[in-house]
């Protein structure tokens, strides 16, 4: 087998083994290229059947338009059922990312509306698209992750893997993540993406789009809301997205790929990694560890 | 690596899809310098991204141990807690690649506490690299890893012989620990095993040959690792596929799903069906929209069968001819991964490929002291140990020793209320007692004994703290049923530990071995038609799920006690309670061991609420109720 037929096949057995032994499992649909990924192996899984489980969108409403697009399509095509939820205190005191600021933003509208999701539906299995080689406190992340009930992340309490044996039960209250991209690098997204032909949303491919430099970084001026600084004038710019999330947490890069071939030869060719264009990393040390303790992905 | 460019992704993609990757693990600790070692491999292979390479140069001035020079430990332990203790506490994956192969490996903590944590490192890699401090040479935890990873069967061993610099590149010193590795490892019969004096810190010999070690003229880390075979000696490709999932979308598709654990399958092969033994041929391999032609060991298929047979997850379709044994006595290698002891006898759940089974070990043969390799005495099994022991399972399994094959023979256990996964071990054979012990075909049964008795036998097990009233209410109740001529007996604690088990003490091993003898002499009874009372303190889930499940459904009846500890402490019959609270009586329950209510007792009693008659009562409406 090739290197691509074996991630597959690995991600298989992994999403077949948390179903086989799930009360009631849901997927993450977070619409971009490893949730793009994940979906179609799931599909591949479970054929001719569909998966046997809903996909689950949290839903900041601050995703790039096109986003939203795309998740009518994918939905439409796979046959599954589509669950979206919203932290509705966090959209009745209006959290945004510009006023509240990226790391209130992300708590309420993602980690508490995760929780809130998941307690309200009682999903034992969720699987998720993260994968090891993201972030470092992700690289002794576990393909299934122990979560006590209370969403929490405890790296002391997580199960010893071996072989690919996962003990997939859980006791009321608690839940696993389940993360079958684990051994998947940035690089092999974009080749089995390109092989196996799976659309993505197009903000990946390069195009002018309106941006405003912040800090040094691009950020797109995806709709009215964004509120900009006195003097600033959007300016069109050929940009394309190397990770996709709320729009104005998510800086572009200046890239002139419009092709798949394109991409994965930047790709490759890059100095810098897919994370850095992610404002949350960067807020404190240790950022994403402290996330994840608290039921972030 | 040169620039690619989108013209030549073709070529690029298929250069890619071939190349092979090699999980290998790191053995050392934090003192021998592996997190320096990987930073380095991950640093030169270009695997660092600038963002990374300057949030690397901001880290090493503020955690670093290196000065103003970049600490490569730092790109690897990634967890705050590690980082202020300066330790690596998890396993850890990192992912590299050179234009020969693409690398997974796991950074695994040295020290003797995180033993599970190498074994799990090991587990899925297929090379070990061995680190050495050049000052110190052998060390016990050196033997210690070499017998993780050579139990966890990986034929590849790298000694990198690490700080050489600080022995300034001797060639005796290396060649000495080389020598006293060899003479070690000989038993073992590694596939490979390749020594490389390295300084890490500096670079040396990891890519490219140093200097200063004109005297070594083997390959360098990178060299090696890009050219070493790995691919696996063993020359039997027997198909093996363990079924995960049953695949039913409607009545006229049943798709058997799973990993294929070994050889290869066609449509019309034979295969047959384990452990119910059936046979039929391969019909189809599904994945996605394609039919297969073929599918080889690694892949995740769907197959479908010609004929109608049943299957289950957890069963496996075999190729019909050497197809694997089937038993449930076993001789296995543990290795105890809780706090809490592993104590023989005790029930646990076991999952050997996708089968999840109850399961108990006998027997510890012995326990293996990994540092000097000799051979313990033990009877329970604590954190981080290792013993050969025997295991039962609750049903026969199929299976293949371990030696044979990983997938088909390596299993984890888990406790049955907490679900931990507690311990990992490796079938090594099949006990042949299992299969010899026929049971006699008796004429008679438990059924028309009991008919001549008129009476539906039982076990009435009664359960709770020590003078809260078990015996009490069970001595009237065997009374009032004697009234009404019915066949009784009872077995208490007194009367057991003065005869039968004697020779038991109240250690936690032997309070379970006491509970599982007077269990099984209660089964014995309930057989030969008559209705037991058993009155013990039982204070452990565990047990009293054991006993429930010698039993047939409806003929085990728990009955907890429930009187408060304030008023069995205030009766305190036999004075224990006084003794314990004087410390003179230890592991008294209540006191300073836990008694852990049952979850879903058929009967719950409180005597400081009711009289013994009245409960007794209770229990005798509620056998005749059933």
């Amino acid at each position: 087998m090739n290197h691509y037929q074996q991630l597959e096949a690995e991600a298989i057995e992994i999403i077949r083994e948390a179903v086989a032994g799930a009360r009631k499992p849901v997927m993450m649909y977070s619409i971009g290229k490893d949730s793009s990924v994940m979906l179609h192996l799931a599909r591949k899984a479970f054929y001719p059947a569909p998966p046997p489980f809903p996909l689950l969108h949290v839903d900041t409403t601050w995703k790039f338009r096109e986003m939203y697009v795309h998740r009518a399509r994918m939905v439409e095509e796979s046959g599954m059922q589509l669950l979206v939820h919203t932290n509705p205190e966090g959209l009745a005191q209006g959290v945004n990312p510009f006023t509240h600021g990226s790391s209130y933003h992300t708590d309420v509208m993602k980690t508490q509306a995760l929780k809130q999701a998941l307690d309200m539906h009682g999903f034992d299995v969720v699987f998720g698209g993260a994968r090891r080689d993201e972030e470092k406190s992700r690289a002794k992340e576990r393909i299934f992750s122990f979560r006590s009930a209370g969403h929490r992340w405890d790296p002391k309490s997580q199960r010893p893997e071996l072989w690919n044996l996962y003990n997939t039960r859980t006791r009321p209250d608690e839940s696993i993540r389940v993360f079958p991209l684990s051994n998947w690098t940035e690089l092999d997204i974009w080749q089995y993406l390109y092989i196996e032909k799976i659309p993505i949303v197009p903000l990946y491919f390069a195009a002018k789009r309106p941006v405003v430099n912040r800090q040094g970084m691009w950020i797109m001026v995806d709709d009215e809301r964004m509120p900009l600084e006195p003097g600033e004038q959007p300016q069109m710019r050929l940009v394309r997205f190397r990770t996709l999330g709320c729009y104005p947490l998510t800086a572009a890069i200046e890239s002139s790929a419009t092709t798949m071939e394109e991409i994965i030869a930047e790709t490759f060719n890059t100095v810098s990694s897919e994370r850095q264009g992610r404002l949350i990393d960067a807020d404190q040390p240790g950022s994403m560890e402290k996330k994840k303790q608290e039921g972030y992905f | 690596m040169a620039e690619l460019h989108a013209a030549n992704i073709v070529e690029y993609l298929e250069e890619q899809r071939q190349k092979e990757t090699l999980r290998f693990i790191t053995c050392g600790s934090v003192d021998d310098g592996k997190s320096t070692l990987i930073g380095r491999m991950l640093y030169e292979s270009k695997c660092i991204f600038d963002d990374q390479l300057k949030a690397l140069e901001t880290d090493s001035k503020r955690y670093g141990t290196q000065g103003e020079k970049i600490d490569f430990a730092l790109l690897v332990d990634g967890l705050e807690a590690e980082r202020e203790q300066g330790i690596t506490i998890d396993v850890a994956y990192r992912f590299f690649a050179t234009d020969r192969r693409r690398y997974i490996v796991a950074d695994t903590p040295g020290h003797e506490q995180y033993t599970r944590n190498m074994a799990t490192g090991a587990s899925t890699a297929q090379l070990a690299i061995l680190l050495i401090d050049a000052r110190k040479g052998i060390l016990p935890q050196t033997r210690r890893h070499h017998r993780i990873v050579t139990m966890m069967g990986i034929r590849h061993v790298v000694l990198a012989v690490n700080k050489m610099d600080l022995v300034n590149f001797d060639p005796a010193v290396f060649h000495k620990i080389e020598a006293d590795y060899r003479e070690f490892a000989r038993d073992a019969h590694l596939d490979t095993l390749t020594a490389i004096p390295l300084a890490a810190v500096h670079g040396d010999n990891v890519v490219k040959p140093s200097p200063q070690t004109t005297w070594y003229h083997g390959p360098t880390l990178f060299d090696h690792l890009d050219a070493v075979d790995v691919s696996h000696a063993s020359t039997r490709q027997s198909f093996r596929l363990p079924v995960q999932y049953v695949n039913r979308p409607n009545l006229n598709y049943r798709g058997f799903c799973g990993r294929i654990a070994e050889g290869k399958v066609r449509p019309g092969d034979p295969v047959r069906v384990l452990p119910s033994g059936r046979t039929t041929t391969v019909q189809s391999i599904d994945l996605w929209d394609q039919q297969l032609s073929e599918a080889e060991e690694g892949a995740s298929v769907t197959l479908t069968l010609a004929d109608e047979v049943d299957v289950s997850r957890g069963d496996l379709i075999v190729a019909t001819d050497a197809p694997p044994e089937v038993a449930d006595q076993f001789q296995v290698r543990i290795l105890w991964m809780a706090e809490e002891a592993l104590v023989p006898g005790r029930p646990l759940l076991m999952k050997l490929h996708a089968k999840e089974v109850s399961a108990s070990v006998m027997e510890i043969k012995y326990r293996e002291d990994l540092n000097t390799g000799a051979h313990l005495a033990a009877k329970v099994l604590h954190l981080n140990e290792i013993a050969v022991a025997t295991l039962a399972t609750g049903q026969p399994v199929a299976f293949e020793p371990y030696a044979t094959n990983h997938v088909m023979g390596g299993f984890i256990l888990i406790d049955r209320l907490t679900f931990a996964t507690v311990g990992a071990g490796l079938i090594d054979f099949a006990l042949r007692r299992a299969s010899n012990i026929h049971w006699q075909a008796l004429e008679l049964g438990k059924g028309q004994r009991a008919a001549l008795m008129h009476q539906t036998p039982r076990c009435i097990w009664f359960t709770g703290l020590s003078g809260s009233g078990k015996s009490t209410v069970a001595n009237m109740l065997e009374k009032r049923l004697h009234a009404e001529g019915r066949h009784t007996y009872m077995l208490d604690g007194d009367n057991v530990r003065h005869g039968l088990n004697h020779d038991l003490g109240f250690s936690e091993a032997d309070r379970v071995e006491n509970l599982r003898r007077v269990a099984e002499v209660a089964k014995l009874m309930v057989d030969a038609g008559l209705i037991v009372l058993v009155s013990f303190i039982s204070p452990f889930q565990s047990e009293r799920r054991m006993a429930r499940e010698l039993f047939e459904p409806g003929e085990f009846l728990e009955i907890h006690v429930n009187t408060p500890l304030a008023e069995c402490e205030r009766r305190d019959v036999k004075g224990l309670y006084a003794k314990a609270r004087r410390g003179e009586l230890k592991n008294f329950t209540g006191i300073d061991s836990p008694y852990e209510p049952p979850v879903s007792p058929e009967l719950v009693l409180d005597t400081s609420k009711e009289t013994a008659e009245e409960c007794a009562l209770r229990v005798s409406q509620l056998i005749q109720g059933r």
